[in-house]
């Protein structure tokens, strides 16, 4: 069943630029089928803006299946729209009724600026990032598989935490704009892994720290984050890196000056 | 301060509020013996007293203040998050709205903590450093409870209180980074058994007092 037979009215959030005023504009759309991407109903849009001459809607998106995270739309109050675990290129028009109105938002926050439209700056992630989410010795050659012994537990609890792609929605849902689910999926992965060890610390003081200076809000655990989530990224990395963070500044000593070292 | 230090200092004077409640309510609870006040009284004259228990006083004192006025920044810094907030709104298909509203209900609890502190802890603490003595806390409670009005602020401070245990027992818990399966199912039950009970027992105290019932 292909036929476009849906007729819905978008409340489009449209903004020129990161200083001006958005607002939103309703546009009527018709012909939409059930068995589009919530995406696919924007191109559908956006040729019709543009075969009246007017300017398209600007959105971000890149793999249109769910492993980018650049999809990002606040659909109808909801982080990627009305399903759980998914992104907005993973959700369909099926998941709406003939005669809806749909409301669609970028992501908003003062550490997510807008640039356009839907489309918002989400560099503040790759700054944290840039603060200690990786690990900074060369791995070489691939190792022999059992190399490193560690318990299956901490391997699904590090997969599950590296599974974040970074799409913002955590902070886009939560009341408080807290970039604590992402903060913890990227300080998790390594914290669990013993390739991670070696920095464990410093990468947890460094990126909690970059966190607050991009001004996210802080956490109040209303758990929204978890819920909304494409990649269900759990609470409890939440708690683990208040642990890791804790237990961090609690045990960091003053620098000194070792001299020597390796040039 | 770091956001982390922020949230650990508030689950740690939360759960030292919520001991401090427990205390508080247990000794309000002996008006319900129905003996004239007579324990109620021997039990508030032993706390108001002793002085080891009159140097605790003093920490409680700041862990309140700690904890609202912690409170307070991390409700300001939140809302500076997000200037510009959205038109649509879908909260309640992922979060209680009583745990997006802590702070508005922090401030109620404030509210009424000012008001009943003004009913009996600064009356009676006046009264011992001016006197030396302490006031009739039963006929004291009896008289105020006597005015419908304040029964129903009473009631509204203990829904407050309720509210804000629901999700503040269990939050503390993860803003202390205990979350895991083998404990969790016993602290969600410990924290909603707790925020249902003690606000009840205490709403309890002026409804069965307007009604006559403890004498
Ligand atoms: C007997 C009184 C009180 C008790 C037992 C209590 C207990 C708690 C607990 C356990 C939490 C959760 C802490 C966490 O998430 O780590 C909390 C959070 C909070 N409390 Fe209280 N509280 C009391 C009074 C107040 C008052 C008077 C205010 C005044 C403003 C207040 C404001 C807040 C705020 C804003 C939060 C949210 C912070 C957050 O979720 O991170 N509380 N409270
Ligand atoms: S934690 Fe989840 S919601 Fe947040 S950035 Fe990662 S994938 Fe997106
Ligand atoms: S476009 Fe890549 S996740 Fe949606």
């Amino acid at each position: 069943m292909s036929a476009g037979n849906m007729n819905l009215t978008l409340k489009v959030w449209r903004q020129k630029n990161t200083h001006s005023e958005g607002k939103l504009v309703t546009y009527p759309i018709s012909g939409i089928s059930p068995d589009m991407s919530f995406l696919e109903m924007i191109d559908v849009l956006n040729e019709e803006l543009i075969n009246k001459g007017q300017e398209p809607v600007a959105f971000d998106h890149d793999c249109r299946e769910g492993i980018c995270g650049m999809c990002s739309m606040y659909i109808n109050g909801r982080a990627h729209g009305p399903k759980r675990a998914i992104t907005t290129c993973q959700l369909h028009m099926r998941s709406f009724k003939d005669g809806d109105t749909i409301v669609i938002e970028p992501w908003k926050a003062k550490s997510f600026p807008i640039i356009k439209d839907l489309v918002v700056d989400r560099t503040a992630f790759d700054r944290i990032i840039a603060k200690g989410g990786y690990i900074s010795v060369n791995t070489g050659s691939v190792k022999d598989a059992n190399n490193i012994p560690i318990p299956k537990d901490k391997v699904d609890e590090a997969l599950e935490a590296a599974a974040c792609i970074g799409c913002g929605a955590c902070v886009a849902t939560c009341v408080n704009s807290s970039a604590m689910l992402f903060v913890s999926a990227k300080i998790s992965q390594l914290a669990l892994l013993p390739q991670g060890q070696p920095e464990r610390n410093s990468r947890v003081l460094s990126m909690v720290e970059q966190m607050d200076h991009e001004g996210f809000g802080n956490c109040t655990n209303t758990g929204a984050c978890e819920v909304e989530c494409p990649k269900e990224i759990s609470l409890e990395n939440i708690a683990r890196m208040n642990r890791e963070f804790v237990m961090a500044s609690l045990t960091k000593k003053k620098k000194k000056n070792t001299g020597g070292g390796a040039g | 301060m770091i956001s982390i230090w922020k949230k650990v200092v508030m689950g740690l004077t939360g759960l030292f509020l919520i001991s401090f409640l427990v205390v508080h309510c247990g000794i309000n609870s002996l008006i319900f013996l129905n003996d004239g006040g007579k324990t109620f009284e021997a039990a508030g004259h032993f706390m108001g007293t002793n002085p080891v228990i009159r140097i605790m006083e003093i920490g409680l004192v700041i862990g309140f203040l700690i904890h609202i006025i912690d409170g307070f920044v991390l409700w300001y810094q939140n809302t500076k998050a997000r200037p510009q907030k959205y038109k649509a709104k879908g909260g309640s298909a992922n979060s209680t709205w009583y745990s997006r509203s802590m702070g508005l209900l922090g401030t109620l609890l404030l509210l009424f903590l000012i008001l009943h502190t003004a009913d009996f802890w600064i009356p009676n603490r006046a009264n011992q450093f001016t006197t030396g003595h302490e006031l009739p806390l039963f006929e004291r409670m009896k008289n105020i409870f006597s005015q419908p009005l304040w029964v129903v602020l009473y009631v509204l401070g203990c829904i407050s209180l309720f509210w804000h245990l629901l999700h503040g027992f269990r939050s503390a818990f993860q803003s202390l980074g205990i979350n895991h399966s083998k404990y969790n199912p016993i602290i969600k039950i410990a924290g909603t058994g707790f925020a249902i009970i003690c606000p009840f027992v205490f709403a309890m105290m002026p409804i069965t007092m307007f009604f006559g019932w403890i004498k």
